[in-house]
């Protein structure tokens, strides 16, 4: 799950973490009066999004004057931005943070990630803060510093220290980016992140470290521990069929095909969308109705894909094993009966009890395209959706 | 034989009285798998299926003297169950339970690192040896005693693979599915050691997805180690990065972790890449 900028600067706020002064805006006029209560003479208006590129795409500007805030909070507000993660779609911008400038001297990277590689949390720093740091660890990786954490330890000052001279840091500013990071950490953990990251990390002209930007993302599987952090979802910022698909226990992601799929369990669901565009066709999404899937998630599943204009077939393709084929053609019968069949539906059972799941969807009364094997089903989904 | 479990493996199953695991538990039997108890905490007395239950495991290792064991407790358990049957001394765990914290995974390997035992999972089907011993959620009768080897991170797409081996008439020695999960025990180097060192595994069958580095690392131990033929399939060429895919670890992220870079990588150790999932059996039988 991801949240917003603001939200994470509270989060590292309260872990020690410094971030300038700001104020969440929803209008214009709420921007205006953010600025004026956070006093000064230096602003900027960001666009609170759920991806990164922002600044790039126009949505971070910086503010001289009144003037000038409510004039960005106009330009930005109600806009649709585009970065390399929003996808061509774009985001509509619903909100605003207003914080104070701050003078730069340096921008350094911060950021922590599970790591797959030596399983665990790795926490890694960088001089170059401020671009875009998937560049630098491409093209100069050796200006990426990582940490290894030891979970049953946590980040040990030593190790802390050992980045910060690495940044070149000196003085003071060493002891701060020790707090910085080991705040940083116990963030992560006791909130159950899977990324957190600071980019960039300013240093003062003063001395001073700073988090100008902040960016959690959380693991879902653990939001039940963190209240706080899951009543931050933006549900604005999601794909309405994807939330609609996760509140019923599916998996859906949406694609840019014609071949509406449902599947059981994710590497079949994967596998099903290969064998669509190895035989030289589109799936429309990746759909797992998980592997306990019953009548009443099938008809759920069902509602999703017809509630893409874009479907002009279905191929409902299930490997039967806990989950016996009988129940599921009685689901997809069910699922026709409720919801209705617009385009035509290709099904594809093996596995558990798989004649007499055959024998039922032979027996309604509905057009139902039955498929042998998975090649077979891709096949005939593929004709019927180039007629 | 064959490689973890065979007809002498005693299982004990954590989480036996819940509608899962009591189900599969009779699953389990019926299949001809010797489960030796069960473990609900405060529910130690109660039988499911005939099977004795127990409130910890350690007293169900001193009563019953099992060596493997499942876990079907809820998420926010299992991390605790997995140390609970590391510290009583079971040396083969098998953890089916999806949606565990990632964190949680991060201590527990961290913990299971210097002892003498193997996780497989979580979220994944289990591991079978057909005719012999199953351990998971696994449909059981379209296995077939053989000389294949199979390892994967996925569930269903393994059944499908073992599916059309079957139906080509190629039976299997063991299927080990070490799941989806981007932080889990058991890995791909783990499996193919074990198949690589068991006489009575001819050839194997390896299927990975996208995200992380796993199956290039595989790959590369394949090509200096493996003597045996392996055929191959990668799931997910279709997945756009940034999105993902069902399983926690199927994710390509800052351009990582793709289909293509994989086939590459097990096309250059040697291994026969299926191009399409319809295909993993006959590419398995074109190696025989």
């Amino acid at each position: 799950m991801n949240i917003h900028e603001h939200e994470a600067k509270e989060v590292f706020r309260a872990y020690g973490v410094t971030v300038p002064e700001g104020k969440a805006a929803f209008s214009v006029d709420e921007a205006l009066e953010a600025a004026k209560s956070l006093g000064g003479d230096l602003w900027v208006v960001k666009a609170q999004i759920h991806a990164g590129g922002r600044g790039k795409a126009g949505g971070v500007k910086l503010a001289r004057s009144l003037d000038e805030v409510k004039e960005h909070a106009d330009a930005i507000l109600g806009t649709t931005l585009v970065t390399h993660q929003t996808g061509p779609e774009g985001q509509l911008v619903r909100r605003l943070y207003v914080e104070t400038g701050v003078d730069i001297d340096r921008e350094l990277y911060l950021g922590l990630v599970i790591d797959r590689a030596t399983q665990g949390v790795v926490l890694m720093a960088s001089t170059e803060g401020g671009v875009d740091i998937e560049t630098v660890a491409e093209e100069t990786p050796e200006l990426i510093h990582r940490i290894a954490v030891d979970p049953l330890l946590g980040l040990a000052d030593f190790q802390a220290r050992q980045l910060a001279f690495a940044l070149g840091l000196e003085g003071k500013s060493v002891f701060q980016a020790v707090k910085f990071m080991k705040g940083l950490y116990q963030a992560f953990v006791d909130k159950d992140a899977s990324t957190a990251e600071i980019n960039p990390l300013v240093v003062t002209k003063d001395g001073a470290l700073i988090a100008l930007d902040a960016k959690m993302n959380f693991d879902d599987n653990a939001l039940y521990r963190n209240k706080d952090i899951a009543e931050l979802r933006d549900e604005a910022e999601e794909d309405p069929a994807e939330l609609q698909a996760k509140a019923h226990g599916l998996s859906y992601v949406n694609l840019d095909g014609n071949i509406g799929c449902m599947v059981n369990g994710a590497g079949l669901a994967m596998g099903t969308m290969d064998i669509i565009k190895h035989y030289g066709g589109e799936p429309a999404n990746f759909l797992d109705v998980g592997g306990g899937a019953d009548a009443e998630t099938v008809t759920e599943a069902f509602k999703i894909i017809t509630g893409d204009e874009r479907v002009e077939v279905i191929f409902i393709n299930i490997f039967g094993g806990i989950m016996k084929c009988d129940v599921i053609a009685e689901g997809v019968v069910a699922a026709v009966e409720e919801v209705g069949l617009q385009v035509p539906l290709v099904v594809r059972l093996a596995g558990t009890n798989v004649e007499k799941g055959k024998q039922i969807l032979k027996d309604s009364p509905f057009d139902i395209v039955s498929a042998d094997s998975m090649s077979d089903g891709a096949r005939k989904a593929i004709e019927l959706s180039n007629k | 034989m064959s490689v973890l479990v065979d007809a002498s493996t005693r299982l004990i199953v954590q989480g036996i009285t819940g509608s899962v695991g009591s189900f599969h538990t009779s699953q389990m039997l019926e299949y001809g798998t010797k489960i030796v108890g069960g473990v609900t905490p405060g529910k130690g007395g109660k039988k499911v299926e005939g099977v004795p239950v127990f409130n910890t495991v350690r007293q169900a290792v001193e009563k019953t003297g099992c060596n493997a064991t499942v876990i079907y407790v809820p998420p926010p358990f299992a991390a605790d169950a997995i140390l609970e049957a590391a510290e009583a001394g079971v040396k083969l765990i098998v953890a089916i339970t999806e949606g565990v914290p990632v964190l949680d995974m991060v201590e527990v390997v961290r913990y299971l690192s210097d002892k003498d035992v193997r996780l497989i999972g979580p979220n994944c089907p289990g591991v079978i040896t057909p005719g012999e011993c199953k351990i998971g959620i696994m449909p059981g009768h379209i296995h077939r005693p053989g000389r294949v080897g199979v390892v994967s991170r996925s569930g269903t797409l393994t059944y499908e693979a073992v599916d059309q081996l079957t139906r080509l008439d190629i039976g299997q020695s063991t299927c080990i599915g070490i799941g989806g999960d981007p932080i889990n025990g058991m890995n791909f180097i783990d499996a193919l050691e074990l198949f690589e060192a068991d006489d009575d595994t001819d050839a194997v069958v390896m299927i990975g997805e996208i995200g992380g580095t796993a199956e290039e690392e595989a790959a590369a131990w394949v090509k200096a180690n493996m003597s045996k033929p392996v055929a191959g399939f990668i799931a997910g060429s279709t997945a756009p990065p940034g999105k993902r895919m069902g399983h926690a670890g199927a994710i390509i992220s800052g351009g990582k972790g793709t289909a293509a870079e994989k086939i590459a990588a097990l096309e250059e150790a040697g291994i026969a890449v299926a191009k399409s999932p319809a295909d993993i059996g006959t590419t398995l039988q074109s190696l025989l």
